[in-house]
């Protein structure tokens, strides 16, 4: 499968768009017209063909772009990449996943080959060609982890498991939806989603937790999680907020469909075979509102889910000041009809 | 973002006294010399004869707690003429310290942030750390912004003393960093942050 | 549903490597690499031994780099639930086994600035694994491990000879030489972390003189499998599969499950890991708890059962499977 790369931008002029097939492909989060938040981890397999799905690590249209826009973001505040001193057996069973997976499934894009522990990688879209030793760091330009997620779509966090409890210990972190890997980073699982709201009344970290500490190997499972987000920006970091919450202001009921964005991420938790430690994979889908409404079943879905939030999660998600003039230019395209279950577009 | 009651907030449970420990480290700084002079009479004080204090008055030095201390007749008993000095013993002493010591951290939420950071740096886990909260409720705050920290704040929003911005203080905790979240809260529209108020937990 | 996945393996050789030790080599029948795994992992190998399907977890021995071979070694026990009995007198060298894939109730504190092994017996397994970690990532560590005598205890002069005799320090009940556990604890730097492999009563007295020498607990890491233990037979009732079962006395409730051809969720299958948990329904006499995941009230409720490794003594039981 070749994919064609864009270029575009995801700051300053935002020349971020999805091809008509993308579209299609995106992973709407939303099985039916409500929303809640739920332990809704299933087995992450292999799903639909031509959708995000098919493949375990997604690499899409949007890879080059993203991949330059995580290198600025870096270069402004490396604090985005952190790994705890212990971690570095995570750090190399980080390196082998995202490179095996990314060499087998997109073999015109990504080789890898093995004389031992001698590894040869290229990775054409990014004109890179490296050997190296595995195990010994010095023979990369950036640490295992930096140097595997400078060339893989999303966002990576390494939690190491000790104490009955899962503890974030390294990331790289530059795509999220608001919360700082540097103020996160050594926290435990309960910690870091100390802010989420609801979740911690109706017993959803503590099943999620139990869950995951019994995560096994070569059985990685995956989830859903959104957002919305004004431009296609993917450094929505707390650390820049007070350069991009303004945006929020700037929203009319003209310009709602180009600018607003559902944000989704498409969460996948792997065990980490050497350190025994869990990859989590925050990978970001972006599309306008403009761009959902193509698909008839998401432009129903959309304002219904919206419209029946509770004031918790909308205050949380940041949606408050713009969910009405999402609601009403969206109430457009819901002419009534009943949605079907799932998430595909009919 | 601006959630209230968050479930990250750090606690702190006591300083009680370890039986098995072969040797006791008090870090106590201002009030949290109570703490300990509370719990002296703990096993008829046997443990005092295996107990290390270091004691920084801070805002207490008024009050003569060092005397209180001294007289426990503790193994020994020291007063930092400041954080920095006490830092800087703290951690020859960790380096020195076996397995079997309990580390004790008793003072304002500031002070045991910044000696839990010492002790994990010496690879002691923070669950065997006792802890215990004395003396004023003001915060320390790192600005996600700018990563400045700002030490005995005690209202929400004020201005980060580095950079400018006004922060929101939130209940979000970084044991790693020893502070709290401080945010910008007008991001959305500058110059709209609300006036300060006194902060209770 | 149960979440294992199997892989199909040949066994590819059996050594005698101590008076009643064996070690098993396992390949893959189809010639693929075996995962890489964390020192500290063990394995369900499943055996079929006459018409009873055995499934018993052994810790892995073998380098965890090595994916051309897993290695496991099992002690004859003389009153053997039948798999180590099973292993020992019956596999032979060709035959075929499935396993799972590794799993870690055991794993290495990263964070370690120095780590100290107490093995007893065929407790040695785990720790030849991690071992070769610990040096594959340049860190520190000790190992004490006493045995029977020098013909039943297996691998030390292996170990001597790799690690030298300043990393491996050996003990032996016949030489009355006793691992001065008391000492060793005594003198330790912080961040030293401590791990137990052995029989249960070494296990309990480690930890216990760990805890007294002033050790928080968080540093004090056992593995503990608890086979099955053995009693009477007994009845069970499935009530959602709407089956009544006998659970034989050499079989544990989920073999038992399994035997008449019903799926229930495990992985430890030795009562560590909390995934058998399953409801009771009704109990019309004593549920033995023999797990260490239900916490002491809920096994004084009697609401739940772990079926891996817990028993039951009365009339019958009602379980929600």
């Amino acid at each position: 499968m070749t994919i064609t790369f864009r270029q575009e931008t995801f700051r300053d002029d935002f020349t971020f768009r999805n091809s008509p097939d993308n579209i299609r492909r995106f992973p709407f989060p939303f099985d039916h017209d409500a929303y809640m938040y739920a332990v809704n981890m299933e087995p992450h397999v292999r799903g639909a063909p031509n959708s995000v799905f098919e493949n375990l690590i997604d690499v899409d249209e949007h890879y080059v772009a993203e991949m330059q826009d995580r290198a600025l973001v870096l270069k402004e505040d490396p604090l985005r990449c952190q790994a705890l001193p212990h971690m570095m057996a995570a750090q190399w069973d980080t390196l082998e996943l995202i490179m095996e997976h990314q060499a087998a499934d997109y073999p015109e894009h990504f080789s890898l080959t093995k004389d031992g522990d001698l590894w040869h990688w290229i990775n054409r879209p990014l004109g890179i060609d490296d050997s190296f030793t595995f195990g010994d760091a010095s023979t990369l330009p950036y640490p295992p982890m930096e140097y595997i997620t400078r060339q893989a779509q999303g966002d990576f966090c390494i939690v190491d498991q000790r104490d009955g409890n899962l503890w974030m210990d390294a990331g790289m972190v530059t795509t999220q939806a608001d919360w700082s890997l540097d103020f996160d980073i050594g926290m435990n699982f309960m910690e870091w989603h100390g802010p989420v709201p609801l979740a911690h009344q109706i017993g959803v970290f503590d099943r999620a937790l139990k869950f995951l500490l019994n995560l096994q190997q070569g059985k990685p499972t995956r989830r859903l999680n959104w957002t919305m987000t004004v431009n296609p920006r993917l450094d929505t970091s707390p650390e820049n907020y007070h350069k991009w919450g303004p945006d929020r202001l700037t929203v009319t009921p003209e310009n709602v469909g180009r600018k607003m964005h559902l944000r989704v991420e498409l969460q996948s938790l792997w065990r980490l075979p050497r350190s025994n430690a869990i990859l989590f994979v925050i990978r970001c889908y972006l599309i306008s509102l403009d761009e959902l409404v193509t698909v008839p079943k998401w432009a129903r879905r959309l304002p219904r889910v919206l419209s029946s939030l509770p004031p918790e999660i909308v205050d949380y998600k940041g949606l408050t000041r713009n969910r009405p003039i999402m609601i009403d230019w969206l109430n457009a395209y819901d002419d009534g009809a009943p949605t079907s279950p799932g998430i595909y577009p009919d | 973002m601006l959630v209230a009651g968050i479930k990250s907030r750090p606690e702190y449970k006591g300083l009680e006294i370890d039986p098995h420990a072969r040797r006791h480290l008090f870090v106590l700084e201002g009030e949290g010399a109570r703490a300990l002079l509370e719990r002296a009479g703990t096993d008829g004080g046997s443990f005092l004869a295996k107990a290390e204090i270091l004691y920084l008055p801070g805002g207490s030095a008024g009050k003569n707690h060092s005397a209180d201390l001294a007289a426990l007749g503790a193994d020994i008993v020291w007063t930092a003429a400041g954080l920095q000095p006490l830092l800087g013993r703290l951690s020859v002493c960790l380096a020195n310290a076996t397995m079997g010591m309990r580390i004790y951290i008793a003072g304002t939420e500031g002070f045991i942030g910044q000696i839990i950071q010492v002790a994990l740096d010496f690879g002691v886990d923070f669950n065997s750390l006792r802890t215990e909260h004395r003396g004023s409720l003001a915060r320390r705050v790192q600005c996600v912004h700018c990563k400045g920290f700002t030490d005995n704040v005690t209202v929400t929003p004020f201005v980060c003393s580095h950079c400018g911005l006004s922060l929101l203080v939130r209940d979000h905790y970084s044991r790693r960093l020893g502070a709290f979240q401080g945010v910008n809260i007008d991001a959305e529209a500058p110059g709209t942050a609300p006036e300060p108020e006194e902060l209770f937990l | 549903m149960s979440i294992n996945t199997e892989m199909a393996v040949r066994v590819a050789a059996i050594t005698q490597v101590a008076a009643a030790v064996k070690t098993f080599r396992l390949e893959r029948i189809d010639g693929a690499p075996l995962s890489v795994f964390s020192g500290g992992s063990h394995i369900v190998v499943s055996m079929n031994d006459g018409e009873q399907l055995r499934r018993n977890p052994y810790s892995l021995m073998s380098s965890p780099d090595d994916t051309s071979a897993y290695e496991i070694s099992v002690l004859r026990v003389a009153n053997s639930r039948g798999g180590s009995a099973f292993l020992h007198d019956r596999l032979e060298v060709g035959d075929h086994l499935t396993i799972s894939q590794p799993v870690n109730l055991f794993p290495v504190d990263h964070r370690g600035r120095k780590h100290i092994l107490f093995a007893g017996g065929i407790g040695i397994t785990p720790f030849l694994a991690m071992m070769e970690q610990f040096t594959r990532d340049n860190v520190a560590f000790e190992l004490h491990y006493a045995m029977r005598s020098r013909t039943h205890g297996a691998f030390w002069q292996q170990l001597l000879e790799r690690y030298g005799p300043r990393r491996i320090k050996i003990y032996f009940d016949d030489e009355k030489s006793l691992i001065p556990v008391e000492t060793i604890v005594d003198n330790q730097p912080l961040g030293t972390h401590l791990y137990v492999c052995g029989p249960s009563g070494m296990i309990d007295g480690v930890l216990l003189t760990a805890l007294e020498a002033g050790w928080p607990k968080e540093n004090l890491h056992a593995e503990r499998f608890l086979a099955p233990p053995a009693g009477l037979p007994f009845q069970v009732m499935l009530e959602q599969s709407a089956m009544a079962i006998t659970v034989g006395e050499h079989q544990s409730i989920l073999e038992a499950v399994e035997a008449a051809g019903c799926e229930a969720p495990y992985m430890c299958r030795g009562g560590a890991c909390g995934q058998c948990e399953t409801a009771v329904l009704s109990s019309d006499g004593e549920l033995e708890h023999n797990d260490v995941y239900l916490s002491e009230a809920e096994k004084a409720e009697g609401k739940k059962i772990m079926i891996c490794v817990s028993r039951f003594k009365g009339q019958q039981l009602v379980l929600q499977l």
